[in-house]
């Protein structure tokens, strides 16, 4: 099997030798590429929204689409993600309400999907979240209210990229899948083993940029895995008005990459399958796409009103599915928690809010200065210029405020 | 073992087998030494490769770049020297060229990407002005993004439409980007190693008229230029040049406009009229020293660029210069700009395109009688 047998390129083969990769996944499995590519009939679903382990033969899985249950520690360390995510979630929420913050799109509901995307990678890899992917963030170790300045409105972002391996929250769709693609590709020129997960709604599926880094990633056999968070809304448009494909993972088999279908409330069978995809894109398999179904309980942000746009039962559906209350119910089944052990994980969430109330409720005073130090490494003669200006007028401002006439 | 590409930082202990071949390869293209006619294409594509040798972090990409070596030819045999992952073509898409690049330099390479024409790279735009000029800023200097877009830009070669836009007043007038444009064979070689080697993203404006254009340079000067200018830690990045010394008027051109103001200057000298010819080269940032200082001496000006006029790079120059020079003058600026038309078909070219004429003109408007 070759994937470019009607391409040929053969000026290029050697560049290509993660094919040999694709199809070794594709012979380990014992199915066509077109079954490897396209998604499993239906979504992978392991716990059930009432907490109940699914059968095996109920999971959603097929030859080459199959998905060890995750081991227990992962499972707990993601339950205790999922329950500071949420409390981060309102908290922020509360914080807008209060004036504390400019704004947040809260990933209220979808917390599976930001645990996963970030506790599925290992410390050498990178994300690329978007604006609505705070929690992913702070899932991945950068502190809370540095995770939170981009909405404090102190500054646009408050961590260090390079250090913690997060691309900045990204507002322009799907501009980041391409810087992911981009730090994919320099990793695999220096023969790093670093693997990019780059996160993206179902709206920004529309974008060109999506399209131009999918086929990128896929050409260049990239260790990206694009992960679409279907959460059913692009504001207030629904996915039906984005796309007819038959579903956003199947836009993978265009690209010569492979797709899957996961419950995105599910944190169980999210870090199976994007476990799975780590590990066959840090092999050399090339990139993979996952799209998770999950829901935005919450409006867009607090500027906007969901009540024009969907009904009530329909919120009402999504939230006997939710995340947290089913993984603590399966948990608990099994016996891996108990009131102590909650008890302790929700103690540690109130921390957490305890924190991002007192990082962003003090107010931080703002350099004016800072306007003209990072435009570029060497400031030219017209920013100096004009910080030289403002300098004098607050000067003058201060000055006269001293000396009332 | 895949080969495997370096940083600067490690290239030390880790050359690659494609970088060892390319100094191999460089030890035994000898150049005649001294002055040569040489090409602006031939200048860039030396540049390139002297970078590519110098920094293993230097990587060239686009569309046609490979094997054919770009449509201007401007990459010719980088390919065959470094190898197809240091010089390789991407998907015809230049947003994907861009962004791609933009997590590129945020890894540790120092991209250097073509786009095709002028007008094919506005689908880059979002990139070029969201991220590309704004990720050193938003992330308080944490992400430096050193990679250099180099656009062939501006008219004079008949071209069909969307070949021939002088788009720089769209890069010129975002924060955060640097806009460098070469007039003569030999700064076309210095100053895309300045921007190779910038931190900060450089848009580089190649006049693609000048492409072919000769003059007598020696490349191998230049690169001891540049080596000794780094060791030295001085540079001629961001400062305009006199290209004609003159006292009674100063022409301030850049990029294609520059040879043309060349000529208008040799033709007013035979009317006995000395006009000086300023080469702005960077138009960010902006020599306003350089600039003034010759406006100040002549108290005339003449702004010449192919780009429409209103709201543009002239428009910037005639306001700053005004702002500065106001009482040097004895007359107003005056402007010699493409019109306010959408970029002509090739048979109306040359109505459109500043010419010695139009200039000529403008300059016998600067109230010679005061």
């Amino acid at each position: 099997m070759t994937i470019s047998a009607d391409h040929p390129a053969p000026d290029q083969a050697q560049r290509l030798p993660a094919e040999d990769a694709v199809s070794e996944a594709v012979r380990k499995f014992g199915i066509t590429v077109e079954d490897y590519m396209l998604p499993a009939r239906h979504q992978i679903q392991m716990v059930d929204p009432d907490g109940r382990l699914r059968a095996e033969s109920e999971q959603g899985t097929e030859p080459g689409h199959e998905y060890p249950l995750p081991a227990d520690e992962e499972l707990l360390a993601a339950y205790e993600q999922l329950v500071v995510g949420r409390r981060v979630n309102d908290q922020n929420s509360a914080l807008v309400r209060q004036g504390r913050m400019a704004v947040y799109p809260s990933s209220h509901g979808q917390e599976a999907c930001q645990v996963a995307a970030a506790l599925c990678l290992s410390e050498g890899d990178w994300l690329f979240p978007t604006y609505r992917d705070a929690v992913a963030v702070m899932a991945r170790g950068v502190d809370p209210v540095e995770t939170m300045t981009i909405f404090r409105g102190d500054w646009h972002s408050g961590y260090d990229p390079s250090r913690h391996k997060v691309g900045i929250q990204c507002t322009p769709l799907t501009t980041q899948l391409l810087h992911g693609v981009g730090v994919a590709h320099a990793a695999k020129l220096r023969g790093e083993d670093t693997v990019v997960l780059a996160m993206c709604g179902d709206g920004a599926t529309s974008e060109g940029d999506f399209h131009e880094a999918l086929n990128f990633a896929a050409v260049f056999h990239l260790p990206v895995v694009f992960f679409v968070q279907n959460n059913k809304y692009a504001i207030s448009v629904p996915l039906a008005h984005q796309s007819v494909a038959p579903s956003l993972a199947h836009k993978a088999v265009g690209y010569g990459m492979a797709g899957e279908r996961v419950d995105g409330n599910d944190v169980v069978a999210l870090l199976a399958v994007l476990d799975r995809a780590v590990k066959l894109a840090r092999e050399g398999s090339g990139p993979l796409l996952v799209e998770a179904h999950t829901y935005r309980m919450q409006a867009h942000t607090n500027a906007d009103d969901a009540t024009r746009y969907r009904q009530d039962s329909e919120v009402a559906e999504w939230l006997a599915k939710d995340p947290i209350s089913r993984m603590k119910t399966y948990l608990t089944g099994r016996g891996l928690l108990d009131d102590d052990g909650a008890a302790r994980i929700a103690a540690h969430a109130e921390d957490v809010a305890t924190q991002l109330r007192e990082g962003l409720g003090e107010d931080v005073p703002v350099d004016p200065q800072e306007l003209f130090r990072y435009v570029f490494s060497v400031p030219t003669p017209q920013l100096k210029e004009q910080s030289a200006m403002l300098a004098d007028e607050l000067a003058r401002e201060a000055s006269s405020e001293e000396s009332p006439k | 073992m895949s080969p495997t590409i370096t940083t600067s930082s490690e290239a030390n202990g880790n050359v690659s087998a494609a970088t060892a071949r390319a100094a191999a390869s460089a030890a035994s293209v000898a150049e005649a030494s001294g002055p040569q006619p040489i090409t602006m294409a031939k200048a860039l594509n030396t540049a390139l490769a002297d970078a590519m040798h110098a920094d293993p972090s230097v990587l060239v990409f686009g569309e046609d770049v490979g094997l054919l070596g770009g449509v201007f030819r401007i990459t010719d045999g980088l390919t065959r020297t470094f190898g197809e992952q240091r010089c390789f073509d991407t998907p015809l898409a230049e947003s994907g060229i861009v962004g791609m690049a933009v997590g590129m330099a945020m890894n540790g390479m120092r991209p250097v990407v073509e786009m095709q024409f002028d007008a094919f790279a506005y689908p880059a735009f979002q990139q070029i002005v969201s991220h590309v000029a704004k990720m050193h800023n938003r992330t308080r200097g944490t992400v430096k993004l050193p990679m250099v877009i180099r656009v062939p830009y501006a008219g004079g070669i008949g071209g069909v439409e969307h070949h021939c836009d002088s788009s720089e007043s769209y890069y010129a007038h975002t924060a955060g980007l640097k806009v460098f444009t070469p007039a003569t064979v030999a700064d076309s070689y210095r100053m895309l190693r300045e921007a190779i080697d910038s931190d900060d993203p450089v848009m580089f404006m190649e006049p693609k008229k000048l492409y072919w254009s000769k003059d007598l340079v020696d490349l191998s000067g230049l690169r001891e230029e540049h080596v000794s200018n780094a060791e030295a830690g001085v540079s001629s990045e961001g400062r305009a040049a006199v290209a004609r010394s003159g006292t009674d008027a100063t022409l301030i051109a850049y990029g294609p406009s520059v040879p043309t103001a060349l000529a208008a200057a040799a033709a007013a000298a035979e009317e006995g009229r000395s006009l000086e010819v300023i080469d702005v080269r960077s138009i960010v940032p902006f020599d306003d020293e350089t600039v003034c200082a010759s406006v100040r001496k002549t108290g005339r000006a003449v702004v010449i660029a192919e780009a429409h006029g209103f709201a543009s790079v002239s428009s910037e120059i005639v306001a700053r210069v005004q702002e500065r020079c106001f009482h040097y003058l004895a007359a107003p600026i005056r402007r010699v700009t493409g019109f306010d038309v959408p970029y002509p078909a090739p048979k109306l070219e040359h109505y459109y395109l500043p010419g010695v004429d139009r200039i000529l003109d403008a300059v016998d408007d600067l109230q010679w009688e005061n």
